[in-house]
């Protein structure tokens, strides 16, 4: 139980990164297909998020020492269990904008594919193509 | 000036791709001129920068992004391999640069200043990737070039957009495979740094983290680079593409993902790790085997020649895979120059095929139908480039088979050196038909009156598609004559230690 009080994270992102992969993969609605490649890499932005979170800790901005009056280099704390690994969040904040710029492109394709075939069905299409 | 070289490579194309989107507002006619001036620039400074890693003591130009120094700042990190890759990929840009002109006019005549800024950014992607020294920087331009490659495949219409969307969601998923690999190996190092982690993994020995991290990494780049099991995008994609963006995305996409293979490999883990630890060598090699004839047979079986090219594509990744996994020092030789080698036939191959499909409007087999009578340059380039796909010396396509050859039978993988000559032969088969095809017309009932003059009017390609055709060609014997050179002088350098 206490392992599980400890990972719950990771299990969630290994659910939402299965969830992600099957809709990604077996769904015959391509929208459901964006959808699916939406929550594979929010799931890859979780993982990543978690993996900079400390127990107890904050957002990685320093923090004033109690009393402090001046803004020095000694006023503020600087104690890396206190504060969140930020170069995870900073990696994810360009992940975010590689995702949108993707499903930007997915949505597109698929809209097109409305426009000419007058279906979002996977296999109708491909009977309309041959 | 000298030591800005390694970050003008990437730079360049950048900013031209702005100033294309911003001058394709007023004057379209100035986008292409404006791509070949770019990816000029972008060419020298790798060349520049290839002579200069050859005189540099340790082999390694290393260059510190705004100056903040590795491991934390972002390097680009320059060596033999990724400077032989570079030139290569700024190289057939360049002459793919020149060649689009026509095509795109005739098949994208609305959408010229979107093309090249794409295009150009295609190429950003690309030769960053090539060039970072930063795990995750090297995703962002993974995904750039992704993005890029996807929206110029699309302008093929019709039957492109589903081909391409296919390419979406694996090419997704593949991206992101690699960047669960990359979270891995950060929790266990605490470092993105290419070299930097090649130095901690060592002492980490066994670590399952580092395994699984391994596992992510190889499937990310095997589904971008379409090994066997995941090559099910590649064929259609690159078949409906418009006939420039097939010219610049299929010899180099796939060579880009290989050379990402040999960094993860070699220089994040190290040969003994792979070989010794990991112990999927007899693994990849099957597949690699599989891919080779499933590739060759596969391209058989087409009457479109264009998607015959695509499948061949397949068969060659299987040659590059197989190469790397055979763990000698040889096999890895000619792995990286066939990277090389493939880039430079993959390209003149679909420019030749892009000419026929300008001048006769489709790459079916009839199209080849006396194709010599009429534009015999382009077709001589044909043969040139069929020829070191066959593997005929002095082409380059020979030394770098005989390379994976030597690998292969050093390391005792006879079943792979058989799929390697078995390729060779349906190679063979595949280009004497088409060259049959072009000089007889076997595929025609009625025989053409060799006194008959209208049949030999010459229709050949424009100036503009003919001789960027003919520097590929030229390329394929020129590299093929100094392969000596550019094995000795950066290849072996190289090499990482622990391989037979």
């Amino acid at each position: 139980m206490a392992w599980l009080e400890a990972n719950y994270n990771y299990l969630l992102v290994i659910v939402l990164l299965m969830i992600g992969l099957w809709a990604m993969i077996g769904k015959n609605n391509l929208i459901k297909k964006c959808v699916g490649m939406c929550i594979f890499q929010n799931a890859i932005i979780m993982f990543f998020i978690s993996m900079g979170a400390k127990a107890g800790s904050t957002i990685p901005i320093l923090k004033l020492k109690e009393g402090a009056t001046t803004y020095g280099v000694n006023d503020y704390i600087i104690d890396p269990t206190q504060y969140d690994n930020p170069l995870t969040q900073i990696l994810m904040l360009t992940a975010i904008v590689v995702g949108v710029a993707t499903l930007g492109m997915a949505l597109t394709l698929v809209q097109k594919m409305y426009a000419e075939y007058g279906t979002c069905e996977e296999d109708e299409i491909l009977e309309k193509i041959k | 000036m000298e030591q800005q070289y390694p970050v003008l490579i990437v730079l360049i194309p950048m900013f031209t791709a702005l100033a294309i989107t911003l001058i394709g507002w007023f004057r379209p006619v100035l986008c292409q001129p404006l791509a070949v001036a770019g990816l000029f620039g972008s060419f020298c400074s790798a060349v520049a920068t290839l002579v200069q890693v050859k005189n540099t003591a340790n082999g390694v130009i290393s260059y510190h992004l705004g100056n903040w120094a590795p491991p934390y700042g972002i390097e680009h990190r320059f060596d033999g391999l990724n400077g032989l890759v570079l030139v290569m990929v700024s190289f057939v840009a360049l002459l793919v640069a020149i060649y689009a002109k026509k095509p795109v006019e005739k098949e994208l005549g609305g959408k010229i200043s979107n093309f090249y800024t794409l295009f150009v950014l295609l190429v950003t992607g690309l030769l960053g990737m090539t060039i970072s020294g930063d795990a995750f920087n090297l995703y962002v331009l993974l995904e750039i070039a992704a993005l890029t490659s996807y929206a110029l495949l699309a302008m093929g219409r019709g039957k492109a957009y589903m081909a391409t969307f296919n390419y979406v969601i694996l090419g997704t998923i593949g991206a992101c495979f690699y960047l669960l690999g990359v979270g891995f190996l950060l929790i266990k190092t605490g470092s993105l740094n290419i070299a930097d982690m090649g130095t901690i993994i060592p002492g980490l020995g066994g670590s399952n983290t580092i395994l699984i991290a391994f596992g992510f990494l190889m499937v990310g780049v095997w589904i971008k680079m379409a090994l066997f099991p995941f090559h099910g995008w590649l064929p259609n994609a690159y078949t409906y593409a418009p006939t420039a963006t097939s010219c610049l995305v299929a010899p180099l996409m796939t060579k880009v993902s290989v050379y990402v293979m040999l960094r993860i490999m070699f220089w994040v883990y190290s040969a003994e790790w792979i070989f010794e630890v990991v112990q999927w060598q007899s693994v990849v090699m099957a597949v690699a085997v599989i891919a080779i004839l499933m590739g060759s047979f596969f391209a058989l079986a087409q009457r479109d020649i264009k998607k015959m090219l695509t499948y061949l594509i397949v068969a060659e990744i299987g040659y590059m895979v197989g190469g790397a996994w055979t763990g000698t020092s040889l096999g890895l030789t000619g792995t990286i120059y066939h990277i090389i080698a493939d880039g430079l036939m993959t390209v003149c191959l679909f420019m030749v095929i892009g000419s026929i499909v300008y001048k006769k409007g489709s790459a079916q087999f009839e199209s080849f139908k006396d194709a010599f009578q009429t534009m015999p340059w382009t077709m001589s380039a044909l043969v040139v480039a069929g020829l070191s796909m066959i593997g005929v010396p002095p082409t380059c396509g020979f030394f770098s088979k005989w390379y994976l050859l030597g690998g292969a039978y050093i390391s005792s993988n006879y079943v792979y050196m058989v799929a390697l000559l078995i390729s060779s032969l349906i190679n063979a088969v595949l280009f004497i038909r088409i060259v049959e095809t072009a000089f007889f017309g076997a595929t025609s009932e009625e025989i053409p009156d060799p006194h008959d003059h209208a049949v030999r009017q010459i229709d050949e390609s424009p100036l503009s598609m003919l001789i960027p055709i003919w520097m590929a060609a030229a390329s394929l014997v020129l590299t093929g004559l100094y392969t000596r050179d550019i094995v000795t002088k950066w290849i072996q350098p190289i090499l990482p230690g622990g391989l037979i």
